[in-house]
């Protein structure tokens, strides 16, 4: 059975009806004119073959091409592209089975950060009152490394909440390099999680190694079609409306595989988008839509989701703003457009701009975690551990945020009114007026224990001091004290015979018997 | 025979189960004897009304209030056991005198004129039943004279004020006055709790302690039981 996610039942919607068909008509108008910048000449004469306006532009530094995409295109790419997407894992029961028509919400990690955040709790002693001591949090940021990326894979592997990861931090190691960056980050993941893995790619030379590495593990091309452990996703599109040569041909070759992969687009509203909800909404719609036609061009059927990570630029210095208010409205209104399409949708919550675990962090995520959730994307993707606009990961903000999806999850169970209730309440009612304390704590019990009550805040600490943060802490070296399903020793042994360029360090199996 | 009864009882606190109806913690408690049923079956046995008191109740009570450290066991848990307890030495009040067993006291609880609020007084009374305290609940909005007459009438140990109101916690302040002027405050100790008031409140109208919350009011009351005048 695959992972049940969460189904809400009454999405919310910022657009009316109206206004989704008014931002496709723009969008489609815009893939005709302006249309896009075409930097990768394969993915251009595909578009012209298919009837696509393709010109060559003159007087740029790089080759490029000005595409027009004529709407049956689009419209042909959308009839073609699987309304149901399967993104499987090492252990079936971790699989999510995502339906573009259905508001079934996954939470997953990502994206992909420089800086990996420490997290320490050092003894402070009043100077006033030395008998006074207490433990700060003091957080230290640093390049992210290998060791780090198996980590947090573990660590997620046991966040309740986590459905699915997406590479958390870029390997920064002095023995990774281009070359065997994408070996090392999969196997890193897949090693120690049992949970869907989906990652960039750094070099697509790499392409065919990583593939292999998942035919190995789920024992073959075809049981990794049946099961595809790892997806992908690519950022082919950059704003405004470009092609760029070398994702885009990463994504082409993703497509011929057959492999899910994610059409992920990131304008931002204020600089490479309109600051207009509107201007922005119309063209990350027609930047997708433009991914999506390419892919289905390159092979019908292609599994795709509709990724969508818009977010408005901060007035102070231009960067992003994914705690912005305006970003929450963004990423649902990018739900209901693939919603509209019955697309699967990959959307974004739960970065903030903070750059630690705290107040703000909490307020922030918390916001756009549950504004969002309630939109119903698919695939929600950013919603574990991100700070300082998605470029620091921090555990310890993951643990965090398991509790925040706990607790939105707790929120849309299903209301239980029915018969059978009202029966046994309207019992308890007539008992408990007959009697001296008219109370109904003894009914309390019954259901204490059943997962009908909410838990208390996990990390909530006695007394009036504020120990969230240490009891997160606690929690988390907890978790990372679990063990862990790795990869069997004779997959990994085969694994590291026929790919090459794993780091012998990866091999947890190395010295066993 | 009597060893399998108290054994019984005390795993039938542990559960929280006054009577047969109530269902427990473990699964397919339901119909079998509680408590209630249990201490009639005891007394009938002419079991010894210490030995149920101490191997059953009281080593029952500890377990529970260890379970409640560990976090194993909630408020309502504690409630649930309390009040099997509270129905024992109910059931055993008749028989406690020529056992030779003396009730812990007896305690009258109130909540104060002008406020209707008793979920408070009313769990306290349920753990101060539970701790084997004979308890006599007043209700709500009690006049203050009644309180005076009850006092007068019922000679307890001591009495539990409760108000959840700003407006109400001064007639606490009144009831302690009347007490004195009709003679009574030097007989018993006066023990106050709710929302608005505090350890300093308490202080300043001249009771003797203050009940953060039912588990501190019980302890507030043993520790000025066993003679100290100072609250904890």
């Amino acid at each position: 059975m695959p992972r049940e996610g969460i189904l809400i039942s009454n999405p919310l919607e910022r657009l009316s009806g109206e206004q989704v068909r008014q931002i496709h008509d723009a969008s489609i108008e815009i893939l005709n004119d302006p249309g896009l910048l075409c930097f990768n000449k394969k993915a251009a004469g595909i578009f012209q073959s298919r009837g696509a306006e393709v010109a060559g532009v003159s007087g740029s530094d790089t080759p490029c091409w000005h595409v027009k995409i004529p709407e049956k295109l689009v419209t042909d790419a959308l009839a073609s592209a699987p309304k149901t997407v399967t993104l499987g894992a090492r252990n079936p029961d971790n699989a999510l089975v995502m339906k573009g028509d259905e508001p079934r919400v996954f939470f997953i990690t990502g994206s992909e950060t420089n800086m990996w955040l420490d997290v320490d709790f050092p003894t402070y002693v009043n100077k006033s009152d030395p008998e006074k001591e207490s433990k700060v949090p003091e957080f230290q940021p640093r390049r992210g490394m290998v060791a780090d990326l198996c980590d947090s894979a573990h660590v997620c592997e046991h966040l309740e909440s986590v459905d699915g990861y997406i590479r958390t931090v870029n390997i920064q190691d002095k023995d990774i390099t281009e070359d065997n960056k994408d070996v090392n980050k999969f196997f890193a993941c897949l090693n120690n999680t049992t949970k869907h893995v989906m990652s960039g790619l750094t070099s697509l030379n790499q392409l065919d190694n990583v593939v292999k590495m998942a035919e190995i593990i789920t024992g073959g091309p075809d049981k990794l079609k049946e099961n595809p452990i790892i997806s992908f996703i690519t950022c082919l599109v950059k704003s405004p409306l470009q092609f760029v040569g070398d994702t885009t041909e990463t994504f082409m070759e993703v497509c011929q595989r057959g492999l899910p992969i994610v059409v992920s687009s990131s304008p931002q509203a204020g600089t490479s988008a309109p600051i207009k909800e509107a201007g922005i909404m119309a063209q990350i719609n027609a930047e997708v839509l433009a991914g999506i036609t390419l892919g289905q061009l390159v092979n019908r059927g292609t599994p795709v989701l509709y990724g969508s990570v818009p977010v408005r630029a901060r007035m102070d210095t231009l960067g992003d703003s994914y705690g912005s208010i305006e970003t929450s409205q963004y990423n649902i209104d990018c739900v209901q457009m693939a919603r509209f399409y019955k697309l699967p949708n990959y959307s974004t919550s739960g970065v903030s701009d903070v750059k630690i675990p705290g107040q703000q962090s909490s307020i922030e995520r918390l916001f756009s975690d549950i504004v969002v959730t309630l939109s119903g994307p698919q695939f929600l993707h950013c919603a574990f551990g991100l700070l300082d606009c998605n470029s620091v990961f921090c555990l310890l903000q993951a643990v965090l945020d398991d509790a925040h999806f706990q607790m939105i999850k707790f929120f849309l169970k299903s209301p239980r009114i029915n018969e059978e209730e009202f029966d046994t309440v309207k019992k308890q009612i007539r008992e408990v007026v007959n009697t001296p304390q008219k109370m109904f704590i003894n009914y309390i019990r019954p259901v204490m224990r059943s997962g009908e009550i909410s838990p208390p805040y996990p990390f909530e600490g006695d007394g009036e001091g504020d120990s969230v943060l240490a009891l997160a802490n606690e929690r988390l070296q907890e978790l990372r004290a679990k063990p862990v399903e790795h990869i069997d020793p004779d997959t990994a042994a085969r694994i590291f015979r026929e790919i090459p360029g794993l780091l012998p360090r990866l091999n947890v199996h190395e010295g066993d018997g | 025979m009597s060893e399998d009864i108290i054994e019984s009882i005390k795993k039938n606190v542990i559960q929280g189960r006054v009577t047969q109806d109530d269902e427990g913690i473990e699964e397919g408690m339901a119909g079998q004897p509680g408590v209630t049923e249990l201490i009639k079956e005891a007394l009938a046995s002419r079991i010894s009304v210490s030995d149920i008191i101490n191997d059953g109740l009281t080593a029952s009570m500890e377990v529970v209030g260890q379970k409640f450290e560990n976090e194993e066991y909630y408020i309502p848990d504690m409630l649930a056991s309390a009040e099997a307890v509270g129905a024992a030495m109910e059931l055993m009040e008749p028989y406690l005198a020529q056992s030779g067993v003396k009730p812990k006291g007896k305690i009258l609880v109130a909540t104060v004129k002008g406020d209707l609020h008793e979920i408070g007084k009313n769990i306290v009374s349920i753990l101060l039943r539970g701790a084997g305290y004979i308890v006599k609940d007043l209700g709500n909005d009690v006049e203050t004279q009644d309180i005076v007459d009850a006092v007068r009438e019922e000679k307890p140990e001591f009495i539990g004020l409760s108000a959840l109101l700003t407006s109400t916690m001064v007639n606490m302040e009144d009831t302690i006055k009347a007490l004195k002027e009709n003679g009574l405050r030097d007989r018993v100790k006066i023990i106050i709790g709710g929302a608005p008031v505090s350890q300093e409140y308490a202080e300043s109208i001249g009771a003797d302690g203050y009940g953060a919350d039912g588990f501190h009011a019980v302890a507030v009351i043993e520790n000025l039981s066993a003679g100290n005048s100072v609250a904890i």
